[in-house]
């Protein structure tokens, strides 16, 4: 599971295809870590808006993809400002492809 | 020659001398018969007053509907552009039935004519098809039922912008009650005072499309409502940005357009006088919203989309009183002082008097209203039309007290009248969730 800024989606799309991962799901998410967020001003009223939009990318691989999709997503999500995001590797379960009833990695 | 004082008696002297030409086409008291002499109208100045009652209407749906819309929070928005809609039929209601009649009757008591209209045209009673507008025995080519559809839109947008200062937590059965009320005894008397004959307009006060009548009258309004309901819940700690400032443009946009006919139309007649309140409406706006977007970009750093629209809205409001009564340079100068004094009173006053005029009713209409009333006292030129008896500053300020007096108490009481039989707020559950789904059942769904 990726968070990484709005433009770069298409980015990290193209690059995990690249890798071989071929199915994605994406969120548009609400955060913030250590960039904070923006000041809006409407007629003397000042908000601090604390968070940021962001897109969360979700795809589940085998685990010998692991690493090819985490360094896929870091090198086309990265832009060296504050910001970028984050990756979290989490372990699945079981996974079941829903029209045919497959499961484990066929089912990916 | 003997000299008379009051704008009244020289209208009378003009009436006397139209007398037999006058007494054809009847009085609004007389049954409306048809004579050897009929009703001589001028379809250019009649063509334009239709023109211009459509683009009145068209200020507050859709004009300031979007535009208060664009201002509050999403859960408030179907609610709040609601309330220009039902104000719109609510008032056109009243207005036929009674409003018109205190207006711009002629109470055929001239002492009781200084105060209100009477009831002579209930109903819209004695309003003939052949008779036209006549006011202090002047009359126009224009019928009288045009005349009186063109108030219509004034005495409907002007309850209309009240909205702005309860937004966010108003009843919509307190806002029917109230509208019924404040159409009645405030919006019509006040009318009546300064143009409907009666004792703002004979005393000289120049007003030439309501910056009295309507901006200090609802501006003022809305600080008492502002000041008796209370702020809204969560102000200062929870965002309450607005939800969609292109709604805000929009409907700024639709009011600067539809205000050409509010200007321009209150000429009551296509002629160089309304071309001229034309043009002083263009300048005094755009000065109005550059003045607001400089003291802005100074202020905070950066020019805004709501500023420039708040700062057009401003020059508008500033410049209605004054339109067909100064020269353009004229128009210049209210602008400029509308867009840089309402920045502040938009801005500054609510936060240091800590009241809640959510949409700046007051800050921007009760003030731009009463600065523009005053420079028109400045401003007024004798190039444009003749200047009528009494006229001059202390007469102007004279008119914005009587309105602001009036308008005060009378809103006060009618605010009571409401708290204690339909309420006034929404409970606090209620505002939290929204009006929109409280009071209507209705979302906006993405």
């Amino acid at each position: 599971m990726a968070i990484v800024k709005p433009f770069k989606l298409e980015d990290v799309r193209e690059a995990l295809l690249a890798a071989g991962v071929e199915g994605l799901t994406v969120t548009e998410v609400q955060g913030y870590g250590r960039q904070k967020g923006q000041t809006e001003i409407y007629r003397g009223a000042e908000y601090q808006v604390n968070f940021t939009p962001k897109v969360k990318v979700e795809a589940v691989v085998d685990d010998g993809q692991v690493e090819s999709a985490v360094e896929a997503i870091r090198t086309a999500a990265t832009t060296g400002r504050i910001g970028d995001g984050k990756i979290f590797v989490l372990d699945v379960e079981s996974a079941l492809r829903i029209r045919t009833g497959e499961t484990g990695l066929a089912a990916l | 020659m003997v000299r008379f004082g009051g704008w009244r008696t020289a209208a009378l002297a003009l009436g006397a001398a139209a007398a037999p030409v006058a007494a054809a086409w009847g009085q609004s008291t007389a049954p409306a018969a048809s004579t050897a002499t009929a009703f001589v109208l001028n379809s250019g100045d009649t063509a334009w007053m239709l023109a211009s009652t459509g683009l009145v209407l068209m200020m507050t749906i859709p004009g300031l509907a979007l535009f208060y819309g664009g201002m509050v929070r999403k859960k408030n928005v179907i609610a709040t552009v609601a309330q220009s809609f039902a104000m719109t039929c609510v008032v056109t209601l009243v207005w036929f039935v009674v409003s018109y009649s205190i207006a711009f009757g002629t109470n055929a008591d001239p002492q009781q004519n200084k105060w209100w209209g009477g009831l002579s045209n209930l109903m819209l009673g004695h309003v003939g098809l052949d008779k036209p507008y006549t006011i202090a025995g002047t009359a126009y080519g224009v019928p009288e039922y045009v005349y009186m559809m063109f108030q219509m839109t004034f005495a409907i947008i002007t309850p209309a912008l009240i909205c702005g200062a309860f937004a966010e937590r108003f009843k919509f059965s307190a806002l029917l009650l109230f509208t019924v009320l404040w159409s009645i005894f405030v919006y019509a008397p006040i009318a009546h005072w300064v143009w409907g004959g009666g004792f703002l307009g004979s005393a000289g006060v120049m007003d030439f499309a309501g910056g009295t009548v309507v901006h200090i009258n609802a501006g003022v309004a809305g600080l008492v409502c502002a000041l008796v309901l209370g702020p809204r819940k969560g102000l200062g700690s929870i965002s309450m940005a607005p939800n969609n400032l292109v709604y805000t443009m929009i409907g700024a946009s639709l009011l600067w357009v539809g205000w050409f006919g509010f200007n321009a139309g209150s000429a009551v007649a296509a002629n160089s006088l309304a071309g001229i309140a034309m043009a002083n409406t263009q300048i005094a706006t755009a000065a109005a919203a550059i003045a607001w977007m400089v003291v802005e970009w100074v202020h905070r750093r950066k020019p805004t989309m709501l500023g420039l629209a708040s700062g057009a809205v401003a020059g508008l409001v500033a410049v209605t009183p004054a339109s067909g009564w100064v020269e353009p340079t004229g128009a210049l100068w209210i602008g400029l002082a509308a867009g840089s004094i309402c920045y502040c009173s938009a801005v500054f006053l609510k936060n240091a008097l800590k009241y809640d005029d959510s949409l700046d009713a007051f800050g921007v209409h009760g003030v731009g209203g009463f600065v523009g009333a005053m420079l028109t006292g400045v401003f007024a030129s004798a190039a444009v039309q003749k200047l009528p008896d009494g006229h001059g500053v202390l007469t102007q300020l004279f008119g914005c007290l009587g309105t602001i007096v009036w308008t005060a108490v009378v809103t006060f009481l009618i605010l009571m009248v409401c708290k204690f039989t339909t309420g006034l707020r929404v409970s606090e559950d209620g505002e939290r969730e929204g009006l929109d789904i409280v009071l209507h059942g209705e979302t906006i769904h993405d």
